[in-house]
This record gives C-alpha cells, structure tokens and sequence, in this order.
C-alpha cells in the first residue's frame, strides 16, 4: 500500500505544479463574477441562473481535468523513459496502476473541493444559506462518477496509441453517456433489428454518469436524495471503476515497456 | 501613405456603415456577434425559463411534451391560449427498468410551479418565482420581437415580484420593439388598472388594443380570438364597476363572438340586462 500512495503522492504533486488546475479554476472565477455583476431587474436575490453557470463551468472543468491527467501518465513516462527503472524497484504493474488511479481520482477531488467551496460561497452570496448535507451528496457524486472517468481514461491511456487520441475519445464517449445515456432505451425502440438489441445492450452496459448529475436538485433546492440510493449510488461507481481498473491492469500485464 | 489613405477612407466610411439598414455594428454584443442566428437561442432560454418555473422537472425531446405545447408560465398569466394537452405530471411515463427505476431519484421527478412554493409546495415561498427572469431577460435580448416574453416577464414582475415600475419599463420596451401589440396593449392594461388602479388609463389603453385586434386580417382574427375575448371581458367588467351597464353589455357581447365558452358570458349579459331592468323600474317590487 505504500508504494501505491507513494506514486499517487507524486500525480497529486504534478496536479498543483502543472497550471491546468489554475487556468480552469481563475476563468471560472472570472466567468461566474461577471455574471454575478449582471442586474436583473433590480433584484439581488436571483440565484439559480448564477449556480447553473457556476456549476456547469465545475463540471466542464472537472471532466478536462479526469480525462487528461490519467492519459498522460502511462504515456508520460514512458516517453521520460522513467516507467523501467519506476518498474524494476519493488513496485508491481498493478501498483502503478493503482497508484496512478488514485493519484488522479485524489487529484480531481482536491480540484472538486477548490471548485465546489466556491460555487457554495457564491450561492450564500445570494440565498444566505448553506444545505450542507445536499453540497455533500452533490460533491460525492460528483467525485465517484470522476473516478469512473478516470479508470476510463487510464484503460484508455493503455489502449489508444496517443494521449491525445485517447482524451478526444474519452471526451465523446463520456459527452455522450450524459447527454443520452439517459434516453438510449427509448432510443432502442424505435429502430430495426438487430440495431435496436445492440443499443439496448448498450445501455445497461454502459456506466451511466448521468446518473451522478445532480445539478438540478442542487440549482432548484430540492430535498436530500435519500441515503440508501445515495450509497447504491457509490457502489454503483465503485464497481465500474473496478470492472475498468482490472481492465486496464489485464492489458498492462501483456503490454511491453521498453 | 497608404496607412493614411486606409484610415481616412475607414473614417469617411464608417458613418454611412453604421447607418446602413442591415448594419450590425449597432446594437448589443449579442446581435453584432450572432446576427440573425439569436433568435434561434432566444426560443431555448424561452423554453429555459420555463423549466426553471418547473424547478428543473421539465419534458426532453424524448419525453411526451404534449402537456407543454403552451409554457406554464405564460398559461399562468391568464392571457395566452393554451394547447396543452395530456398529463403534465406524469410525462415520464411509467418506469421502464431498474435503471430508469433507480435514475428518477437524482433529478427532478414531480411536477410543480415556482409561483406555487416549488418543489416542496412552501406557498410563503412564492416569489421565487423570480428564478424565471434571466433567461426571460435574455431570451428578449435576442428575441425582441417575440411579444409573449414581454407579457410574461412583466405580469410575474408585476404579480409576484410586486415590481411595478420594472414591469412598466419591460411593456414599453416591448411596444418599441413591436408598435401596436395588442398583446402588450392588454397587459399594460391590467397593470395600469390591478396595480396603479388608474381606470382611465387602462380603459384607453384596452380600447386601443381592441382596435388593434379588429383591424386585423380574419384569418389573423382566427389564429387569436382568446386575446380579444380577454380585452372585452376586462372592458366589460371596468364598465360594470363604473356604472355604465349597457357599456358592459356591449363589450360582453362583443366577448361572447369570439367565446369558445359563450354560454358563460351570456350568464353575465343576462346578469346586466337584469340589472338595467331594475335601474330603469326602481319602483316595481316584487308581487310576493
């Protein structure tokens, strides 16, 4: 566990020297006070378009980040030709997977909270109330379906021969589970055989992330999701997360390095 | 030379540019960047500050939206003809699988209107109604010339926000951006009587968008009788408080032409015909 924690420690460390986490985190800033500038109608307890903004520009910022930070890692060293000696100490390929998968999933929840501390001080500005438990159930979510994103993008940096191709795929397919990973069944439906059991297969294959967007309870002030959804909910991610990670191991074992 | 030369034709150029026709170098950021092609987003935010009236439970284009063919939000102001039509609560459908099962507890799944106290029906919480009028603001920045953005976003200005003043101001813009609308005639109307409680001007102001309405073509009278009937039915009702009864009359016969429910409206002519009988013959009595 400790070699594990010990290469995460370094991707964490990369995170905050490289300037993407910062780049992305001022223009959100910037972009959310400028809108908070705009007067409507005389009326300074408007809100919600000002939280839609605020947390469209988190996930935006939150995928960018969970995608390209786990392809550039395998990639990344071994064109610092750095992966043989990291592979000849006492760190198994498994290890550097899974160390990598946490230093990137660690990652992006250090960013999640930076986002997500503003995103509540901004929303306070204007309704002058913190729901803390729903902040909470949002950002776990949020956090969980990140780190599927992340197995993804890690099996896929494994796969696809450059880290740019892999991020372009990885930003298509994951654009397109939340968009209609949702509809797919009703989609199925109306076309032909045998297209319409290969999407139907599709969507109870696929991981779907939409399910963790809960932007519009947060946007609407709806109730707590209950608790016991909440936590199928994680363990719904935890097992995709798995199902990728076992994965991208499986194709590292047979994959050479040199 | 030739710098000189550019910047003296620019110089002699720009004036006439800005006062071509088509010219979008006036106007907002908006209509220099996206033209034309804004009016496509207007309709989106439209249909945006619709959804926020719903607290975000709102039909996609997979969903059955037959039961928002009209937005609520305008159906609630009492001037716009509504097309819905079906189950406004139950669009989603039954539940098709376990994941569609499970899904339903992480976004909005039941039907309700911000003027109503929201999702979790708190009445006191009515104006947050107030939510609906960015996307309101924008889509009429885009949309100048759409005239139910204009009705909507001042009759929940004026209703729940108690903006009046605002609710004035967003009118006229309208009738600058669409002279003669009888729509925005009829609801600078009603808050010229509900919220200044100034007759006079209301009364004028109706009548104007009554002949707005009648010099229309009749087909352009078919698209729209439900304005008309509205416009009378307030005419009629400002007359009955002033005492002109057979004014009233007049104008609910003239309600009652383009009544889908004429029945109703020659309940209130009976009323008045009534009452102008008792007026005339104040000293019949009654033989029992």
């Amino acid at each position: 566990m400790r070699n594990i924690f010990a290469v995460a420690g370094v991707v964490i460390k990369e995170l905050y020297r490289r300037k993407d986490f910062y780049v992305l985190f001022i223009v959100t800033i910037l972009i959310c006070l400028v809108m908070a500038s705009v007067n409507i109608f005389n009326d300074a307890k408007i809100a919600r378009y000002l939280k839609e903004i605020c947390l469209l520009l988190v996930w935006v910022s939150s995928l960018i980040i969970a995608i390209t930070t786990p392809a550039r890692q395998i990639p990344a060293e071994r064109e610092n030709r750095t992966l043989l000696p990291l592979l000849a100490k006492p760190l198994t390929r498994l290890e550097l997977i899974v160390g990598k998968f946490l230093g990137c999933w660690l990652a992006c929840g250090v960013a999640l909270l930076c986002f997500y501390i503003f995103f509540g001080a901004l929303s306070a500005t204007r309704e002058h109330e913190w729901p803390l438990l729903q902040y909470f159930q949002a950002v776990m979510l949020h956090w969980f379906m990140l780190g599927i994103v992340v197995a993804l993008s890690l099996l896929g940096s494994l796969v696809f021969a450059a880290p740019s191709s892999n991020s372009t795929i990885c930003f298509v397919v994951v654009g397109g589970i939340l968009f209609v990973g949702r509809h797919l069944d009703q989609i199925a439906l109306t076309l032909k055989e045998p297209v319409r059991t290969i999407v139907y297969s599709l969507y109870f294959a696929i991981p779907h992330l939409e399910l963790f967007d809960v932007r519009d309870l947060v946007i609407h002030n709806w109730p707590l999701i209950p608790w016991t959804y909440f936590c199928l909910a994680l363990l719904y991610a935890l097992a995709y997360m798995t199902v990728f990670l076992t994965g991208a191991c499986l194709v590292f074992r047979r994959k050479a390095v040199n | 030379m030739l710098f000189i030369f550019c910047f003296g034709l620019a110089a002699k150029l720009q004036p006439q540019f800005q006062a071509m026709p088509l010219s979008r170098a006036k106007g907002d950021i908006l209509n220099v960047v996206l033209g034309d092609s804004r009016r496509l987003f207007a309709n989106e935010f439209y249909v945006k500050a619709d959804a926020y009236y719903h607290s975000g439970y709102y039909p996609t284009m997979f969903d059955d939206n037959a039961a928002f063919k009209t937005a609520h939000m305008a159906e609630d102001t009492g001037a716009v003809n509504s097309k819905n039509k079906g189950d406004e609560a139950g669009f989603l459908g039954p539940k098709r699988n376990w994941i569609d099962a499970f899904s339903r507890h992480f976004y909005p799944d039941h039907h309700s209107h911000l003027d109503e106290g929201g999702p979790t029906d708190e009445l006191g919480k009515s104006d947050q109604v107030r939510e609906i009028l960015p996307w309101l603001k924008l889509s009429a920045d885009l949309d100048p010339d759409n005239v139910q953005t204009y009705t909507v976003t001042a009759f929940w200005l004026r209703e729940r926000m108690h903006k009046v003043a605002e609710a004035d101001a967003v009118l006229h813009e309208g009738l600058r951006n669409c002279p003669g609308s009888y729509d925005i005639l009829f609801e600078l109307g009603r808050l010229y009587d509900e919220s200044y409680h100034d007759k006079d001007r209301a009364r004028n102001v109706w009548e104007e968008a009554a002949r707005r309405w009648n010099n229309l073509s009749p087909a352009e009278k078919q698209e729209n009788p439900f304005i008309m009937e509205q416009i009378a039915t307030h005419l009629a009702k400002l007359e009955e408080d002033a005492g002109n009864l057979p004014r009233a009359a007049e104008w609910f016969a003239t309600a009652q032409k383009v009544s889908r429910t004429p029945d109703a409206i020659q309940v209130q002519i009976n009323r008045l015909k009534g009452k102008l009988g008792e007026d005339f013959n104040p000293l019949m009595k009654p033989l029992y």
